[in-house]
């Protein structure tokens, strides 16, 4: 194995995996210190998200959000741009999703509903990406704090929505009326029961192939066409950008725009696959959950799969720790993910000399 | 020679970077009270000598004696502290800060800066009259010329109290005047007993200032000479190892129509100054035209325009049919499909991306190129295949497409940059610093092409703070001082007072009295 290749590996698996095995550790001492066996949460967290039909669909099913989200953050992350607007774009794309899902035509076929309803989604997460991306590109307001304010926007924009105009009359909580029957998207246990396999429900359903292609979708657009050298060169060093006649504030604009496009998608698993109408909080933690999967994930679509699996898991298990244990509620899985993205992002190199000097030391020096 | 009057001795002095051999076994003694030159060639090892000195690296081994002290440093701090200044080649100045506070930086004392800050007065005032180091106190380090600015690095030293000065490439950044100017105040600090070290690659300055010489080639010190006793082809040879050719043979020109004609040409750079008015000039086909000039007199922005980076704020420029003005703007993808190729001044930052791939720094500028996008797709196997044979045709070691850029040593990058813009067949070129921090092996290979590009019709413009590249390359020259063109003469009759009076726009004398840029 050339010296190259040693470090690719090391960077793209063993140091992710070490973090993420130091942030489990630190989550075993946190479960001492709470009185907690931590073998014993371990066995019950790895079960609960793992062991059995329900769980795992469970588990898949907050995969699928997280996949999403990441992949919203590694490509705007690709063009040197931290978007940290994912939880608004996401319920801003749900809004989108909404809409039309709950005023076309009932009688419509859903290969036609589910594809503009899947549509409604990317243009709302993309529109509301696009105001933070003019103000970076054109008037230079950092895009952090700008993402951030839209957070609070989306969150009082969707309570008006839902408060004064999608609310049904007569209804007293904040939610929009069902979306029409050609909207939903099948559940993966009733899938499989076409078939003649019985799987336990869960809320798992076909957003989880929405997921999976969108995530070869943005592996091909970035490292396969020349719009994603265009965003990686501008990432990677704007003046070299310019030289190389690409405009970086269209890029900006462009990529945030496929960026909230895509957190725009989490309404389709949630709206469309599950609840079958837009209410309050649908998207509640998934945005910032995709800053964490990004980077664990190292802004690689096969990456952000794994590491969405692996909040899926922490989401699905951590419930299952609630429920069986005493003394944990279901903040330990905001701990958990804490300090995954302390190890993952803030101590990303922890390791990196140790690994390098042991693994791929330098031919000729001794 | 006694014992006492050794400044600094270094002994077995060694260093690794990895499975580079930065420093192999360096000897090196400087007397007290003495300018001392060392040469050679960029990555000899020069810059991480002195920086183990200035204690930002620690050796492997090896002893190092300052003053007859026995000398480990861990911090530039423990240097200042032994009577060790260094002058970085760029200035560490804060440049809204002024000349006072960049001098107490760093030694400020207590709480309250006022203090200091009159002492700083008193002794700065000594300090200038002593060593001829005139300096206004308060102005802000950013309204100085350059030369001035270097003073303020020199005062500095001076002020920590260091006995001996070390100095990297300090005239790279300076007019001809300047330099003199600059060794004007190496002669009265050496008077005073202050030991100076001049890292340079100019065997000129090594001539005509040091006491002592010595050599570094590829990580070893390989001689040590009194200047007296030696002479520039002896260092050159030392230098590189074997014998070269300083002046690259060159046919006549065959100067064709022109290609590039500019009229009262106004630019401004990113921060929206102007640094470029009133230049007009043409550039024929089979010429190559040199625009010279100190550092910061507008070529570089006027480099930039040329190559659609930056608009033009007034003015005209015909090139290849098209007339670029204010409002008719090109960017940098239309010019090149225009036939305008353009290796920028800083390649580092613009030239390639360090963190791509050299397949995909050969890419840079022309990723919407036909023959490697189908429809949606950009074929890789092309860009790849594409990238060897244009490695291939610049001889890039290691010949590897898939390496990262910035393992590339940086005459390695700048022919893969070359090769990119060679191999288009452009018919202008637009080349900024051609050969900066190169090895002389590949300066003379790139110079080389440079000129087979001229031989075969191209136009060519060339900007170079090296003078001495100007004159041996251009069939016309072209000198820029403060965003105006100063001065035009024949390649033939060029010669370095006349460029350097130029260059200082020698006319505008009263800048260089108080030392302020209008």
């Amino acid at each position: 194995m050339t010296r190259e290749r040693r470090l690719s590996w090391i960077n793209g698996f063993l140091l992710p995996f070490l973090n993420v095995l130091t942030a489990f550790i630190a989550t075993a001492i946190v479960f001492v210190l709470i009185g907690v066996d931590p073998i014993k949460a371990t066995k019950i967290l790895i079960y609960g998200a793992l062991g059995y039909d329900e769980g795992l669909g469970y588990t898949l099913y907050y995969a699928t959000n997280f996949v999403f989200t990441g992949l919203a953050v590694a490509v705007a992350f690709h063009a040197g741009l931290f978007n940290i607007g994912g939880e608004g774009q996401a319920y801003v794309g749900g809004l989108g999703t909404a809409l039309v899902a709950l005023y076309l035509n009932p009688a419509m076929s859903a290969w036609i509903v589910i594809p503009l309803a899947i549509s409604g989604g990317l243009l709302f997460g993309a529109l509301w990406a696009i105001i933070p991306a003019y103000l970076q590109a054109y008037r230079g307001s950092h895009i952090v704090i700008t993402t951030i304010m839209f957070n609070f926007l989306a969150s009082a924009l969707m309570v008006y929505v839902l408060v004064n105009v999608l609310r049904e009359v007569g209804e007293m909580s904040p939610e929009s009326a069902d979306f029409i029957k050609a909207s939903w998207l099948p559940f993966v246990h009733d899938v499989f029961a076409s078939f003649g396999y019985k799987i336990a429900k869960s809320p798992l359903n076909l957003s989880i192939l929405v997921a999976l292609f969108f995530s070869g979708l943005v592996w091909f657009f970035l490292w396969h066409t020349r719009w994603g050298f265009a965003i990686r060169a501008v990432g990677k060093s704007n003046d070299a950008a310019v030289y190389g006649g690409i405009n970086p504030k269209k890029i900006i604009i462009v990529t945030m725009c496929i960026s909230g496009a895509l957190a725009g998608l989490v309404g389709i698993n949630e709206l469309m696959g599950v609840q079958h109408r837009l209410f309050l909080n649908f998207n509640y933690g998934y945005g910032f959950g995709g800053i964490a999967v990004a980077l664990m994930g190292r802004n690689h679509p096969v990456g952000i799969l794994i590491a969405a699996f692996l909040f899926g898991i922490l989401y699905q298990g951590g419930a299952e720790l609630d429920f069986e244990l005493q003394n944990v509620s279901r903040d330990i899985v905001v701990v958990m993910q804490g300090l995954v993205i302390l190890f993952c992002g803030g101590l990303e190199y922890l390791y990196r000399p140790i690994l390098i000097r042991f693994l791929a030391p330098i031919e000729g020096a001794e | 020679m006694t014992e006492s009057n050794i400044a600094i001795e270094l002994i077995n002095v060694d260093k690794h970077f990895g499975a580079v051999h930065a420093n192999d076994k360096v000897n090196l003694s400087v007397k007290s009270g003495t300018i001392h030159g060392i040469v050679g060639e960029n990555g000899a090892g020069k810059s991480t000598l002195m920086s183990i000195l200035y204690g930002f690296y620690q050796a492997d081994s090896g002893e190092i004696k300052v003053f007859n002290k026995e000398f480990r440093a861990t911090s530039s701090k423990q240097s200042i502290e032994a009577g060790i200044g260094m002058v970085h080649q760029h200035f560490m100045l804060v440049d809204n800060f002024t000349v006072l506070e960049n001098v107490v930086l760093g030694s400020e004392g207590g709480a309250l800066i006022t203090e200091s800050l009159s002492k700083a007065r008193i002794e700065l005032k000594r300090l200038a009259n002593e060593y001829g180091l005139e300096v206004e106190l308060d102005i802000a380090v950013e309204e100085l010329s350059v030369g001035m600015q270097q003073r303020v690095e020199i005062l500095k030293g001076l002020y920590k109290g260091a006995k001996v000065l070390i100095l990297d490439e300090p005239t790279g950044v300076l007019t001809p005047q300047e330099s003199d100017e600059l060794f004007r105040i190496f002669e009265a600090l050496k008077k005073q007993g202050v030991t100076i070290i001049l890292i340079t690659h100019k065997l000129r300055e090594i001539m005509s200032i040091t006491d002592h010489v010595s050599v570094m080639r590829a990580g070893k010190m390989v001689a040590h000479r009194e200047t007296s006793q030696t002479n520039p082809e002896e260092l050159a040879e030392l230098m590189i190892g074997r014998k070269v050719l300083l002046n690259i043979k060159k046919s006549k020109a065959k100067i064709g129509n022109p290609v590039l004609v500019a009229k009262n040409l106004e630019i401004e750079n990113e921060q929206g100054l102007k640094r470029v008015s009133n230049v007009s000039f043409e550039a024929c086909s089979g010429e190559i035209l040199g625009i010279a000039g100190v550092t910061g007199n507008g070529q570089g922005t006027l480099l930039k325009a040329l190559a659609g980076i930056l608009p033009i704020s007034s003015g005209t420029i015909e090139i290849m049919g098209e007339t670029i003005t204010s409002k008719n703007t090109l960017n940098p993808e239309q010019l090149r499909n225009l036939g305008v190729a353009h290796v920028p001044e800083d390649r580092q930052r613009m030239g390639m991306i360090s963190e791509f791939t050299a397949s995909e720094t050969a890419l840079l500028g022309y990723h919407n190129d036909k023959n490697i996008n189908q429809g949606v797709w950009l074929k890789r196997a092309s860009v790849k295949a594409n990238c060897e044979s244009i490695m291939e045709a610049f001889d890039v070691r290691p010949n590897n497409p898939n390496l990262m850029s910035s393992n590339f040593s940086g005459g390695n990058q700048q022919k893969l940059i070359l090769a990119r813009e060679f191999e288009r067949d452009p018919d202008v070129l637009i080349i900024g610093q051609p050969t900066r921090g190169v090895d002389i092996g590949a300066i003379e290979f790139i110079r080389k092409r440079i000129i087979d590009m001229r031989d075969a019709g191209k136009a060519i413009i060339l900007i170079s703070v090296e003078l001495e590249e100007i004159m041996s390359l251009s069939d016309r020259i072209v000198v820029m001082c403060d965003g105006e063109i100063t001065g035009t003469v024949n390649g033939t009759d060029a010669d370095e007072a006349t460029l350097g009076m130029m260059m200082a726009n020698a006319l505008e004398s009263e800048d260089e009295l108080t030392g302020v840029k209008s």
